[in-house]
């Protein structure tokens, strides 16, 4: 698992690296330094032998420079790295997302992902920079310490032997504890984050049905539960200080008491014994030794804390993508024609129900087809097999005589152009929008597919006409513009074949009826697959496939259908009941 | 509709690959305000109590704290210089004194022990505070907010800025006390020991302080624009992924990773520039500290060997080596807690700047409503109307008059549009002088060209937004006295966008009416035609519809829409383009059910179908804001006008 997550260092190992150097550079500094300030104090001040005071005092202050130096070094290093490793992350899970297929990204949902980009990669970047600073640092120091401290008298240190076990069992025994109680919380802020995402988008519907105090108290309960957990970690987590300080002050003393008897006998020389200014390091290596162990604790309960965001940032990376591209991908798509062979389809595997059933359709190129059915018949599952956004489980999908599995992805897509139900446009002008369709086109071949697409008349009513900019999910455009101006977007892919999913369901007749005949007249040559709910907007298509139920229910012309399918004469009446227009 | 201002960002890399020349927005540099942290304050009081423990436990923690550098020069000049040579010396003193040391550390202890406790109450309790506050504003708001507003901006309050702040509370402002109090008690242990070196030392200091604020003022400002970068990311991200079928589709996949690259290379740039500063604070004052170790030395070496006088609280005495020895110990024990300071500054920084956000939304103003008008329960008796509490199927409005009197007027549903003017912004006026009625019991259709009108005259009529000019009543009471909440639940409403929450789907069809039993929703089901598919998903009624209902079909979410209004059972109803996704047979079936619901109540469609609104009462054509013609089916057809045009369009063209 780490090593995957390691991969993603690339070009900030150098980094990476030398900052451990550096570090330990600094470490071995700050060892040196308490030895000699001992010196300073015994054969310096203690001598009262001012030279030697000047002596040493500029090797201590060569030291700091050379300490100052390789903490900067360090720091910069380390703020590149880190940083470089948190970017190099995103940009793979990123990456890797837009490789993914629909089922893919039905597995994870979409705000899930969003977490994992966002908070997920920050606490790994933190805990990465605490690692490759602290972790190297503080087992050197206390290591070194330790030496030092032996060195200086080693029968006293042995209390060292008593105290840091006692000292590391208790900080790593908070720790673990504390595990399982930060997981929980993680996954409560997970539950907090998508009621306050639900109140955002949903905002309307809380107003109209005065549901206020309701989601207050939702949220919360919610907010309750994180206060108590986190709190309870928390209150576990503050045993580390108090327990830290115990430890450092049970040293002093005992440290004082051995120390003192040591200096007078052995008449503070320390030829000898041990000297006050012996005295005055041992205490700095104490501070030092039981500061390291407490670093050490931090960094790791921090990769404990990371360690839930790190599982979820290798998952996203382990997932493979459902949708691949064949050995020899086809680079060329013939014409529009589509066949579905005995096509079955369910968006679970192991489905019990099909989705689609035995499916069996064949469309000419230029076929204007139109596709009905009843609420959930599977129809916009139908269409999205075409340009592969899910894949068939059995039977084959075929577009210009080649199986579709056999195109390359990026060559299919572009010649099946595909007007979704939920129409998303992006904050942008309506220029950029549009240029979805097709990076190169210029000015007018965007005004040609708006006229088509009957979205240049109001488009040039607002006051930038095209440059209008539009906000984030297109609130400032109603729902039949943002419909006209998804449809004009796919037209300018020029596409072999055009699907349409009940993309007019919010504009009125007669505009439909424009459009249909635009696409008559301007793009006969084209694959059209039109989903609808009138019948008036299929009416005159070449064939119209009535759905039911995940299976052709009869095929047909308007006038033959009438004559021999059930359900598509019950959605006739009921449409042009009473309108007696014909006559 | 209106426009929110949003930032572009350009950014042209400059040859070493980073982005460079960014026109960062005004909020990057937004400096906290100095009230901000007055108000936190006011989060926390009621704390109160516990604070002043904190206090008192902080202060005994660091002179504990303290108290060991003084007791290593205690310990070499009263227990250890005095007994060398001795033949037996004496250590029952130095016994008792360590004893006592003990009693204070242990003091310490406990007192470190409770204050990092209590600190995680507050500190928690108050953010808990401000979320909770920060969500029951949030539902206040007019809707105007929301559609001038990016929600990942919005979700960034309660996530990226809380968070900071807890940080602040819980870890950076104790250690900052504590650390503020310890320099205090090592400077009166100093100036107890030696006046003179203290002067040097506070001298130091200043050099010192200097250089910190130097570096922190560095690092703060690419801190703010880190925060700003990583909501520009975050923000992108989100936009995307949720559109990331769109991408497919368009295979637009290349175009995306080269605007997030940029986005995140900026991120990164940012990122890495705060930490490079940020990481250099502590090295600089550690080994700033080792030089003032050096200087002391030296100088008090120089003055103990020369036999200056030393002045201290104690009276004029001579430097002596436990002097001087001690005083090198304290002097680590002022740099460290300063070091340790600095560290936390940053991380204050970025916490009083979200602080000030959360502020600033919590300051945004809340839907007005002066409506004072009610809705209540009536019993009809003998032509008068009387209140009462329990549920009966009669409602009426309770209107309080200024001279004291009520009046109470039977609830029925008729709603008058008397040329009213409304526009989303200033100058854009999009209805023009609408008159339009609904008596009660009558179906109203709307219809018209998109962006003709027709979703903002609804808008009008549960006061989503407020009118300008003109009077909208409601049973002859002028819609602006009743108020909101009241008059919201005298409509049912159902919208395009269906909007469900996590929960089960029983749980989002009783969202209409929350005292409604099991039935009552299954019946609402069965009206709406969903019942057939609900009895289909795994586990029926109890399964879980999560991200918006996104395992459902549009047409199955509507459906799940309209029995969540069904189940309201509300007196008037609005239905804009209720049914767009249902296939028209389907509807034919929920139809029949409404119109039996419907029955002797007001109902307001938006559609486009001829089959929706065909039986309506009166329909209305809306055009650029204006109603042109209005009438029955029938009396419209006939005039051969606009309707005529939109309705039979097909035959024209044929």
């Amino acid at each position: 698992m780490i090593k995957k997550l390691l991969s993603s260092i690339r070009q900030y190992k150098k980094d990476s690296i030398l900052t451990p150097v550096y570090v330990t550079f600094e470490a071995i500094m700050e060892i040196t330094i308490p030895t000699l300030m001992a010196y300073l104090i015994d054969y310096g001040i203690s001598k009262k032998n001012m030279s030697y005071v000047f002596e040493i005092g500029l090797a201590l202050i060569l030291c700091a420079v050379i300490s100052l130096i390789a903490g900067v070094l360090a720091g910069r290093s380390g703020a590149i790295a880190s940083a470089g490793f948190a970017r190099n992350l995103r940009h793979d899970i990123y990456y890797h997302v837009q490789s993914f297929s629909f089922a893919n990204i039905d597995k994870f949902s979409t705000a899930s992902i969003v977490t994992r980009l966002t908070t997920d990669i920050t606490n790994v970047q933190n805990a990465y920079l605490m690692v490759i600073r602290a972790a190297i640092r503080s087992p050197i120091i206390m290591i070194f310490a330790l030496i030092m401290a032996f060195h200086i008298d080693a029968k006293i240190s042995t209390i060292f032997l008593v105290i840091i076990p006692v000292l590391g069992f208790g900080l790593w025994f908070i720790a673990t504890f504390v595990h399982p109680i930060f997981k929980r919380v993680f996954k409560t802020y997970d539950k907090l984050n998508s009621i306050v995402q639900e109140n955002l988008h949903g905002i309307r519907v809380v107003k109209s049905f005065t549901r206020e105090d309701f989601e207050e108290k939702k949220f919360g309960d919610i907010s309750q539960r994180i206060f108590k957990d986190f709190s309870w970690a928390e209150k576990i987590l503050a045993f580390n200080m108090p327990l830290m300080q115990f430890c450092v002050y049970t040293a002093m003393i005992l440290i004082s008491w051995f120390s003192a008897k040591e200096i007078v006998a052995g008449n503070n020389n320390p030829a000898f014994g041990l000297s006050t200014g012996q005295l005055a390091s041992l205490i700095t290596y104490t501070m030092q030794i039981l500061m390291s162990l407490m670093m050490l604790s931090m960094v790791f309960v921090m990769i404990i804390i990371s360690r839930a965001s790190v599982e979820r940032i290798v998952e996203i990376l382990d997932e493979e993508s459902d949708l691949k591209n064949c050995q020899n991908p086809v680079y060329d798509v013939k014409n529009g024609s589509i066949i579905f062979e005995n096509v079955s389809f369910a968006y679970a595997r192991k489905a019990e129900k099909l989705v689609l059933d035995h499916i069996n359709i064949s469309i000419a190129a230029g076929e204007t087809v139109g596709i009905l059915g009843g609420t959930g018949s599977a129809k916009s599952s139908l269409v999205q097999l075409i340009p592969r956004l899910y894949d068939a489980i059995s039977g084959r999908v075929t577009v210009g005589d080649v199986d579709v599995r056999n195109y390359d992805l990026e060559t299919l897509r572009n010649q099946v152009a595909m007007v979704l139900q939920k129409n998303v446009l992006f904050s942008g002008t309506i220029k950029d929008n549009l240029r979805w369709g097709n990076e190169e086109a210029g000015d007018e071949d965007l005004v040609r597919v708006c006229k088509l697409a009957q979205a240049d008349d109001f488009i040039r009513e607002f006051p930038d006409q095209y440059d209008t900019y539009i906000e984030q999910g297109g609130t400032n455009v109603s729902g039949g513009q943002k419909q006209r101006l998804c449809i004009a977007r796919a037209l300018l892919k020029k596409p072999r074949i055009l699907i349409l999913d009940d993309s007019t369901s919010a504009i009125d007749t007669k505009t439909d009826a424009l459009i249909r005949r635009a696409f008559k007249e301007e793009i006969p040559d084209t694959t059209k697959i039109i989903i609808a709910q009138r019948i008036a907007s299929v009416q005159d298509a070449d064939k119209i496939i009535v759905l039911d139920d995940g299976k052709v229910n009869a095929i047909g012309t308007h006038d033959e259908l009438l004559k021999i399918c059930e359900i598509y004469k019950e959605i006739d009446q009921s449409q042009n009941k009473g309108a007696s227009i014909h006559a | 509709m209106h426009k929110a201002k949003k930032t572009q960002t350009g950014g042209n890399p400059d040859p070493s690959g980073f982005p460079v020349g960014k026109p960062v927005s005004k909020s990057a540099f937004k400096r906290f305000k100095p009230g901000t942290i007055k108000r936190l304050l006011s989060y926390m009081t009621e704390y109160r109590v516990q604070l002043i423990w904190v206090v008192v436990c902080i202060i005994l923690s660091a002179a504990a704290n303290a108290a060991s550098a003084l007791f290593l020069r205690l310990l070499v000049d009263k227990y250890i210089m005095p007994l060398l040579g001795k033949a037996h010396p004496d250590f029952s003193g130095l016994l008792r004194t360590i004893l006592f040391m003990g009693c204070i550390y242990s003091v310490g202890v406990l007192a470190t022990f409770f204050y990092n406790r209590a600190m995680v109450v507050i500190a928690q309790g108050t953010l808990k505070n401000i979320r909770d506050k920060m969500f029951a504003h949030m539902q206040t708001l007019p809707i105007r907010y929301f559609d001038t507003h990016s929600h990942g901006d919005v979700m960034s309050y309660y996530t990226n800025d809380a968070d900071t702040l807890r940080q602040m509370i819980s870890m950076s402002l104790p250690q900052m006390f504590a650390s503020v109090v310890t320099v205090v008690a090592v400077f009166f242990a100093m100036l107890y020991l030696s006046v003179g070196l203290a002067a040097f030392v506070v001298l130091f200091t200043f050099a010192l302080l200097k250089t910190i604020r130097f570096i922190v003022g560095k690092s703060s400002v690419f801190f703010m624009k880190q925060q700003d970068s990583l909501g520009e990311v975050d923000g992108y991200i989100e936009e995307m992924i949720h559109g990331q079928k769109v991408i497919k589709v368009f295979c637009h996949e290349e175009k995306a990773k080269a605007a997030f690259d940029q986005k995140n290379d900026e991120l990164c740039f940012s990122s890495t520039q705060a930490n490079k500063y940020g990481n250099i604070t502590m090295p600089v004052v550690n080994n700033m500290g080792y030089m003032l170790y050096v200087l002391l030395a030296v100088i008090g070496g120089a003055a103990g060997i020369a036999g200056i006088k030393n002045l201290s609280l104690t009276g004029i005495n001579v430097l002596t080596i436990g002097t001087i020895v001690s005083f090198l110990t304290l002097s680590r024990s002022f740099i460290m807690p300063i070091g340790q300071v600095s560290m936390q500054l940053n991380l204050v920084v970025m916490a009083l700047a979200g602080a000030s956000r959360i502020f600033d939304f919590l300051d945004e103003q809340a839907e007005k409503d002066n409506g004072y008008v009610t809705l209540v329960n009536v019993q009809e008796e003998n032509g008068q109307i009387r209140e009462c509490a329990e549920h009966t199927g009669t409602w009426a409005w309770k209107h309080p008059h200024g001279d004291g009197s009520l009046t109470y007027t039977k609830m029925e549903g008729k709603i008058v549009f008397d040329d009213v003017d409304f526009g989303y912004e200033e100058n854009k006026t999009v209805l023009h002088n609408i008159t339009l009625y609904a008596e009660p019991g009558q179906k109203v259709a709307l219809v018209g060209a998109t962006g003709a009108g027709k979703t903002t005259i609804t808008n009008l009529v549960n006061r989503f937004y407020d009118i300008a000019d003109g009077k909208v009543r409601y049973d002859d009471i002028n819609i602006n006295k009743i108020s909101k909440p009241d008059l919201r639940r005298s409509l049912g409403i159902v919208l395009q966008d269906v909007n469900l929450f996590t929960g089960t789907v029983m749980d989002n069809i009783r969202y209409g009416k929350l005292e409604a039993t099991d039935e009552e929703c299954i019946t609402a089901a069965k009206m709406a035609n969903a019942d057939g598919f609900i009895r289909m998903l795994p586990d029926g009624y109890n399964t879980v519809l999560e991200g918006d209902g996104s395992g459902l079909s549009q047409g199955q979410r509507q459906l799940i829409s309209i029995a969540r209004a069904a189940v309201a059972d509300p007196p008037v109803m609005i239905l804009d383009e209720a049914t767009s996704s249902i296939d028209t047979r389907t509807e034919a079936i929920v139809q029949k059910g409404m119109d039996a619901l419907m029955k002797g109540r007001t109902v307001f469609v938006i559609a486009h179908r001829l089959s929706t609104i065909q039986n309506a009462d009166v329909i209305m054509v809306l055009e650029h804001g204006r109603i042109i013609e209005r009438g029955s089916h029938k009396q419209l057809i006939e005039k051969q006008g606009k309707y005529y045009q939109l309705y039979t369009g097909a035959f024209e063209l044929e």
